[in-house]
């Protein structure tokens, strides 16, 4: 199908993006990518009232290190994150999921920040920046904020942003660069949403859990850190029986929503299989 | 109906200006506006792979894409890569292994085998078929394309030892 007419606006400054934002209120998107937004507009399941491309703006798309941490611009393409010798320093969940991340077709366009602020729950980024304990820096009309990616997420395609704010960057906090991390998911053909993923990220010292973050994708309205069964690893080393019992946990956990792709029960079964294959790699 | 806006862009080496309607994709900008309809409308929501092109040297979903985003930029679709002879040997070797059928999956084919062999001449199978997974056929199936893209690889290595 084809989208529904719409205004196309490409601002020059972040300024002029921020004032359509305000001006188009709920009628107006902004285009980053465009990998899910498109798709949405030709399916006629979104039919704004005019599109804001962010392309064009200058700065947006950098990849650095600040004193607060590693800051991914909002813009920047999947492809240039996933070739980032920063990322894979200081975000490694980011650099080992992006090849996960739909195809490179998709790559070289969608960026971190339509990503983040599409907030799909089966999707691998939102559930690394849990991992990686993130936040999201948003400006809006007058504001300038710092939302944790805990406190970001709030339901399936919803998240803390307000109206006429928009996504500048993710910050990535400092000191995980020694932590160990994995990212595995489950999937019917490669490229395609995961029935379940896995962001693992933690502090491993002599075979001790001191940190541990474990951040699923697909078992939620939102990307879920698995808090009791990374209770059962902090502090203990990990051999086979701690691991199982994290394991166990994660039922308490999770409560998969079931669908067309996988019920909730499957989803249970391939996050615990996820967690085994993990833990028994890293302890 | 929204005022349509004027872009100007290079395709297949020429450049050009034109009007177009801010919804409509640059697909749909190449085959009814340009007539260049080797690039496919299969799925129109990014996962068939068929409108595959390159934007600014980098492949990308033709559907996925609006024409007014290509403002500026540098578009290469199976034409322009067929008429400088970039993917002759490629299409040669997808004739010779029985690698199309229909045809309709072929020209995203070219362009995602392309870009895989010119960052990883040298690709296993492995890589191949991964690079392939977000094209879709619907005739004859992928294993005669892996050896399609396998033998050009071969040549070209061979080629500039």
């Amino acid at each position: 199908m084809k989208p529904v007419p719409f205004a196309y606006h490409r601002p020059a400054s972040l300024e002029e993006a921020l004032a359509l934002l305000e001006r188009y209120g709920s009628d107006g998107r902004i285009l980053a990518g465009g990998q899910s937004l498109v798709p949405a507009l030709n399916m006629r399941l979104a039919a704004p009232a005019a599109l804001i491309d962010i392309n064009r703006l200058a700065g947006l798309d950098g990849i650095g290190l600040a004193p607060e941490g590693l800051v991914i611009g909002a813009l920047a393409r999947h492809v240039d994150v996933e070739a980032s010798p920063l990322v894979l320093r200081h975000a490694r969940p980011i650099a080992l999921a992006m090849p996960h991340v739909g195809h490179r077709a998709i790559r070289t366009r969608g960026t971190i920040g339509g990503s983040v602020a599409l907030a799909d729950p089966a999707t691998e980024l939102p559930a690394c920046l849990l991992a990686l304990d993130a936040r999201i820096r948003v400006v809006g009309p007058g504001t300038r904020r710092e939302i944790a990616a805990q406190r970001f997420f709030r339901g399936i395609y919803t998240t803390d942003l307000g109206s006429g704010e928009m996504v500048t960057a993710v910050v990535v906090p400092p000191g995980q660069e020694t932590w160990t991390s994995r990212f595995v998911e489950l999937a019917r053909r490669h490229g395609d949403y995961a029935l379940v993923g896995l962001a693992a990220h933690g502090r491993v010292e002599n075979g001790i859990a001191k940190d541990m973050r474990l951040a699923f994708c697909g078992v939620g309205a939102t990307p879920i850190r698995a808090a009791r069964a990374e209770a059962r690893l902090l502090g203990r080393a990990l051999d086979p029986g701690v691991c199982a019992e994290a394991v166990g946990a994660l039922d308490s956990d999770l409560d998969p929503p079931g669908d067309v792709h996988a019920s909730p029960a499957l989803r249970r079964h391939l996050a615990r299989v996820l967690l085994a294959r993990v833990l028994a790699g890293i302890g | 109906m929204e005022a349509s806006i004027e872009i100007s862009l290079t395709v297949n080496g020429v450049a050009l200006s034109r009007r177009v309607e801010p919804r409509t994709s640059l697909v749909d900008f190449l085959r009814y506006e340009l007539e260049l309809t080797g690039s496919h409308v299969g799925c129109e929501h990014g996962v068939c792979g068929a409108c595959t092109v390159r934007v600014d040297g980098a492949i990308a979903r033709a559907c996925l894409m609006l024409a007014v985003q290509a403002d500026g930029s540098v578009v290469e679709t199976i034409e322009g890569l067929a008429a400088t002879g970039e993917v002759f040997d490629l299409q040669q070797a997808f004739a010779e292994e029985n690698a199309l059928q229909c045809g309709f999956c072929t020209p995203g084919m070219l362009l995602t085998a392309q870009d895989l062999l010119s960052r990883a001449p040298e690709a296993g199978p492995e890589e191949i078929r991964e690079a392939l997974s977000g094209n879709y056929c619907r005739c004859t199936g992928y294993h005669a394309m892996v050896e399609a893209i396998r033998k050009t690889s071969r040549a070209r290595v061979k080629g500039s030892a």
